[in-house]
């Protein structure tokens, strides 16, 4: 998993709420069996024309006068399905930060095991990060990972994270990892529990 | 300690703890793990990479169903990126030992159908699958929630998962249901007094006399939509309803087995006096059919109300996105395409209640109006009840399982700027088509609207 450590980037601004992952990425580009190749139709109905396949200028990422590795977008970010393909063409296109003022469950843990990081801010503090970028698209926002902070002119917030996952993601571990160190305890809870004498088949 | 009153939540979630991470995550065991052909892949790849093994190939059940055709099933799949898929799959089980009810096998269908009409789906279960709707499995009082393909490869390699426990919430509905109200018609009601959000960080139990007095497809139904107000699960707790309904099945316990297990699951419920994070109340009574006018779950209302004005620029850009107005009744809406399928209601209930709407009567000239049983053992019994028949006669096509217009993956789409009356979970923008404009409704709702052409209300309504 790609670490994170700090980050200072300019931003791109899409201010609607509730964005679905089918939005994200429809489910008819979920049709690959590997990881990469996903940015390139990522929110690929608000992108592109859907008749003509060009892009649509009104979108922000369409936009030249907005670009960063970080999304800045409205309430409830990722809800819907649990594909995991929403996490990885937010990272292929080259977004390592996403600040909501509110994520999906699934989507956040997704986002999480992919080394993307879900900034939780105040609703207060979106309005004026997505204000300062309209106002001026070059003002960057500061991502600590160690200090778990956001910061955007003269403001900056803390933002939740957990402990365990802070460690992953400054070091670039994944769960995977850690679970596979913990196979004799998993063993052991399968006998105490007689787990692995109910399998099915 | 043993005084500590425990939700029905509690007690499965710690009877399925490993381990503490010291200031972190619980290592959680999962009992069953249900994968499909899209969201494996790359769980398979990341194994093969780490040069790791499936742990326990035994607790695994395959199905092929997200992007399947649901016409000529028999046949090579003709779209090539799905032929794919659906062979990786096979490739995959293949090689690590993994059961498959593939294409063609008498057990294959939608994951969420299959697993409770095969007896795999059991009261107290840890179930888990890449997909976000497997909140269904709750309705047999199982923590059972969707993962990304990150922890798919985590519980192939594991059989664990590291999550933090979610927040715990309880939304009871007590009262008499009005006449013509299905159990969808209950949770597209509960979605639209909370919102999307409303559930997001909870793992929901839902209580109170109308979910105790539904049958297992319709809780199932219920617990489905969980996801939608953003919780990650939704539970029932198992009763007799529960039992009666496992008993027998392909895979559930038999002999002493059972009667072992049916005591422990008679203890799964919420202690009296135990304490929830978040309490919701509904009125039976209140609750009338409905259907969605937005690209949300959550715009919902009734079906003789109003359109209500937009309250942000999103909902105006859905209304927009809808090709409906503010104060526009629904009623009268009229639409090209009904699909009553999805892992939300292609059970056998779903079908029977819309064939007895159906039976007699002829679909409007102007709507194609399909059927997708979700599985194939829904279609045997569809065509053993003689559903077929009134299925038919009525204009209405019967396809072949899978997830179909749901989501739109294989050949089921919605033309862009029709309506399509659907039975399905996600009214999202573009979700059964581009551009494709979806109303969710209950089988009944979507059969009425079948035969009329149009939305409409029933006449005890008005």
């Amino acid at each position: 998993m790609q670490k994170l450590v700090v980050l200072k980037s300019r931003a791109v601004p899409l201010p609607a709420e509730n964005i679905d992952t089918d939005q994200i990425i429809p489910a008819r580009f979920l049709k690959s069996i590997d990881r990469k190749g996903f940015g390139e139709n990522l929110f690929r109905d608000w992108r592109f024309n859907i008749h003509t396949g060009e892009p649509n200028p009104d979108f922000v990422l369409n936009n030249p006068k907005f670009s960063g590795e970080i999304l800045v977008a409205g309430n409830n970010f990722g809800c819907g399905s649990s594909r995991e393909h929403a996490a990885w063409s937010l990272t292929d296109y080259g977004f390592k930060v996403i600040i909501s003022s509110y994520f999906a469950d699934i989507f956040k843990g997704n986002a999480l095991n992919n080394g993307l990081l879900p900034v939780k801010v105040s609703e207060e503090f979106l309005k004026e990060i997505l204000e300062g970028i309209y106002e001026n698209p070059n003002n960057e926002i500061a991502i600590d990972v160690e200090l778990q902070s956001v910061s955007f002119k003269d403001t900056t917030e803390t933002f939740e994270l957990d402990s365990y996952k802070k460690i992953c993601l400054l070091n670039g571990y994944d769960d995977i990892d850690y679970l596979i160190s913990k196979k004799q305890a998993i063993e052991q809870f399968e006998q105490k529990t007689q787990k692995y004498e109910q399998q099915l088949f | 300690m043993d005084n500590i009153k425990k939700t029905l939540f509690d007690k499965v979630w710690d009877a399925h703890v490993v381990e503490t991470v010291p200031d972190g995550p619980q290592i959680i065991y999962i009992d069953k793990h249900l994968i499909h052909e899209v969201t494996s892949p790359q769980a398979f790849a990341e194994l093969e990479a780490r040069n790791l093994e499936v742990f326990r190939p035994n607790q695994i059940v395959a199905t092929a169903d997200h992007n399947v055709p649901t016409l000529d099933q028999e046949k090579p799949i003709r779209d090539e990126l799905s032929r794919n898929q659906v062979e990786q799959l096979t490739l995959n089980c293949r090689k690590n030992n993994i059961e498959l009810y593939g294409l063609g096998h008498p057990y294959q269908g939608i994951v969420h159908i299959i697993a409770p009409e095969l007896g795999i789906t059991q009261p107290g279960m840890s179930i888990v699958c890449g997909d976000s709707h497997t909140s269904t499995h709750g309705a047999f009082g199982a923590i059972a929630f969707g993962i990304g393909t990150s922890q798919v490869a985590q519980v192939f390699a594991s059989q664990c998962l590291l999550l933090d426990k979610p927040k715990s919430m309880r939304i009871t509905v007590n009262g008499k249901l009005n006449e013509n109200v299905q159990p969808k018609d209950v949770i597209l009601y509960i979605i639209s007094k909370i919102g999307t959000d409303g559930g997001t960080g909870y793992f929901c139990e839902y209580a109170g006399n109308v979910f105790e007095e539904m049958t297992m497809e319709g809780r199932m139904t219920v617990c489905n939509m969980s996801i939608e107000m953003g919780a990650r699960g939704g539970m029932i707790a198992p009763d007799q309803t529960t039992f009666d309904y496992v008993k027998g099945r392909t895979f559930a316990p038999k002999g002493e087995e059972w009667t072992e297990k049916q005591a422990y699951w008679q203890t799964l419920k919420t202690d009296e006096g135990a304490v929830f994070d978040k309490e919701l109340t509904f009125d039976a009574s209140q609750i009338f059919p409905m259907i969605t006018y937005g690209t949300n779950p959550g715009m919902g209302i009734s079906v003789n109300e109003v359109i209500p004005v937009p309250q942000n620029e999103s909902e105006e850009k859905a209304l927009q996105y809808m090709g409906l107005k503010a104060g526009q009744e629904v009623s009268g809406i009229e639409v090209n395409h009904v699909f009553i399928g999805s892992c939300t209601n292609a059970r056998i209930e779903d079908f029977r209640s819309a064939a007895q709407y159906i039976k007699g009567k002829n679909k409007s000239e102007k709507v194609k109006a399909l059927i997708v049983p979700g599985s194939q053992q829904v279609v045997k019994q569809i065509y053993e009840e003689g559903l077929d028949k009134i299925f038919s006669d009525a204009g209405f096509q019967i396809r072949q399982p899978g997830c179909s217009a749901c989501l739109a993956m294989n050949d089921d789409k919605i033309p862009e700027g029709e309506y399509c009356v659907s039975t399905s979970n996600r009214n999202f923008e573009g979700r059964q088509g581009q551009g494709a404009r979806t109303i969710l409704a209950s089988p009944l709702t979507a059969a009425k609207a079948a035969i009329e052409g149009k939305i409409s209300a029933f006449e005890s309504l008005n």
